[in-house]
């Protein structure tokens, strides 16, 4: 089957948990649920968020998009391979 | 597992939206929640996804919460004073029409006490992109009422409920002569970045509304919730009816909102207009940034000329490339 053949997409979450102000967007409106509000503090008081299901990112990008702090953004595991081949 | 935090001064530098905010000024002062800096990510979003040159985008806000855009982008960008973004971007358009000139302004900005300016810039369709983050309050300043605050909500003028009747933004920008109009809510910022693309793709006066949650004030006056509770209204109450008759999409208190591409035709451009007639009445005297309708035609055949050059070199290669489907053809 040719869908078959084709490769999941895979993301890599990053977050600064200094900048997040814990709105909760990300975790909410991320298609495939990868993340969720931790239990502890930042600086600021609010609780950002973390990964839960890793392997589940997608690479869409949502969170990245929704995210009113920029402090969330992701690397395709593709840019990854080349930043590593090159290396 | 969990999150892999970089240090701060790696996250400022590896975060992709580095090449479009001054990140020495992060974090931000907006409230959590607040979704102006969804907006100016999808626009960022927009602008490299369509590859322009940063270097002929300038943006332009009047004041306000949202009007601080301006001084965290890392573009061509200025600070104007309260309602006057439009008249600042026309000036700075005319003067060099090379520039897509972006304002980025909030709702009391624009349409209270710079509404003229919005009109006028619309009638004379006047080559700009008009984002307006509409919050239906002046947050900056308290929570007042603003021109599109609802009729019966709160705010700081208006404790016992809004008597008055709002304007409809995109029936506004319709009426006044806009050629292009759509309305979003924070919540859909993959259209948001698609209508900003489409908007930096073509000429005259565009409009984007987008209806995002000012949380501190707006919100919190009504006892509507937190950040996330707006979008759940956007995401439960929001229908997108592209094309949808501007005179339809009022909207009432956390009543339905209608979103989606309401408005885009073509019509000459402000300078395309004063062109155009001045070279009628006037004839070949006439000059427009130094150049004669002669010297204008010359310059814009030579231009014509290669593109077609550039055009039959492509297709050559395309040719050439297209070659060796014709042996599989099980697409066809
Ligand atoms: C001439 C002048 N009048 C009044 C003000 C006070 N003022 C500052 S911001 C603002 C309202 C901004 O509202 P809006 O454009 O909706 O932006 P928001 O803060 O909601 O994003 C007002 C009235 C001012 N700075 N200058
Ligand atoms: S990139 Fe998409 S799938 Fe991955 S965490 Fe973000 S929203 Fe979820
Ligand atoms: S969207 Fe951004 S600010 Fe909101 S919880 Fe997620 S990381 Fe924090
Ligand atoms: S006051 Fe309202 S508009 Fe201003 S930053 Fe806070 S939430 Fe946003
Ligand atoms: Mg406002």
């Amino acid at each position: 089957m040719f869908f078959g053949k084709l490769k999941k997409a895979h993301g890599k979450v990053i977050i600064n948990p200094n900048w997040c102000k814990g709105c909760g967007y990300c975790v909410k409106y991320c298609p495939t649920d990868v993340l969720e509000m931790s239990k502890g503090y930042n600086a600021k008081g609010y609780h950002p968020p973390q990964v839960k299901a890793a392997a589940d990112c997608r690479d869409c990008k949502f969170c990245e998009l929704i995210c009113p702090e920029f402090a969330i953004y992701v690397t395709s595991d593709k840019e990854e391979e080349q930043a590593s081949a090159s290396a | 597992m969990s999150s892999c935090a970089p240090n701060d001064a790696q996250f400022r530098i590896q975060n992709p939206m580095a090449e479009f905010l001054r990140m020495e000024r992060m974090p931000h002062i907006w409230c959590p929640g607040c979704g102006i800096g969804s907006v100016v990510t999808s626009m960022a979003e927009a602008i490299k996804n369509g590859g322009h040159d940063m270097d002929k985008i300038a943006v332009v806000s009047g004041i306000g919460c949202t009007g601080r855009v301006a001084g965290y982008v890392k573009f061509d960008s200025f600070h104007t004073t309260h309602g006057r973004a439009i008249p600042f971007a026309t000036g700075l358009k005319l003067a060099n029409p090379e520039l897509k000139v972006i304002v980025f302004s909030g709702d009391g900005d624009l349409f209270s006490i710079g509404g003229n300016h919005f009109i006028h810039a619309a009638r004379r369709n006047m080559d700009l992109l008009v984002i307006c983050v509409n919050n239906f309050t002046y947050g900056m300043t308290g929570g007042q009422m603003t021109p599109t605050t609802p009729t019966t909500a709160n705010a700081s003028t208006t404790p016992y409920g809004n008597y008055e009747y709002p304007f409809s933004l995109p029936f506004l920008a319709d009426a006044a002569g806009a050629t292009y109009v759509a309305r979003w809510t924070s919540l859909n910022a993959r259209n948001i970045t698609d209508s900003i693309s489409e908007a930096l793709n073509r000429k005259g006066f565009s409009f984007i509304e987008v209806i995002t949650p000012c949380t501190t004030l707006y919100q919190r006056r009504n006892r509507l919730g937190d950040g996330i509770d707006a979008m759940q209204y956007y995401h439960d109450d929001a229908d997108i009816q592209h094309g949808a008759d501007t005179r339809t999409v009022d909207i009432g208190f956390q009543g339905k909102l209608k979103t989606g591409k309401f408005v885009d035709r073509q019509k000459p451009t402000y300078l395309d207009a004063v062109n155009t007639h001045y070279a009628n009445v006037i004839g070949d005297d006439y000059q427009l940034y130094g150049k004669t309708p002669p010297e204008k035609q010359a310059e814009e055949e030579a231009k014509r000329a290669a593109a077609a050059a550039a055009e039959q070199a492509d297709g050559l290669e395309a040719e050439y490339i297209d070659e060796p489907a014709e042996c599989g053809g099980d697409d066809a």
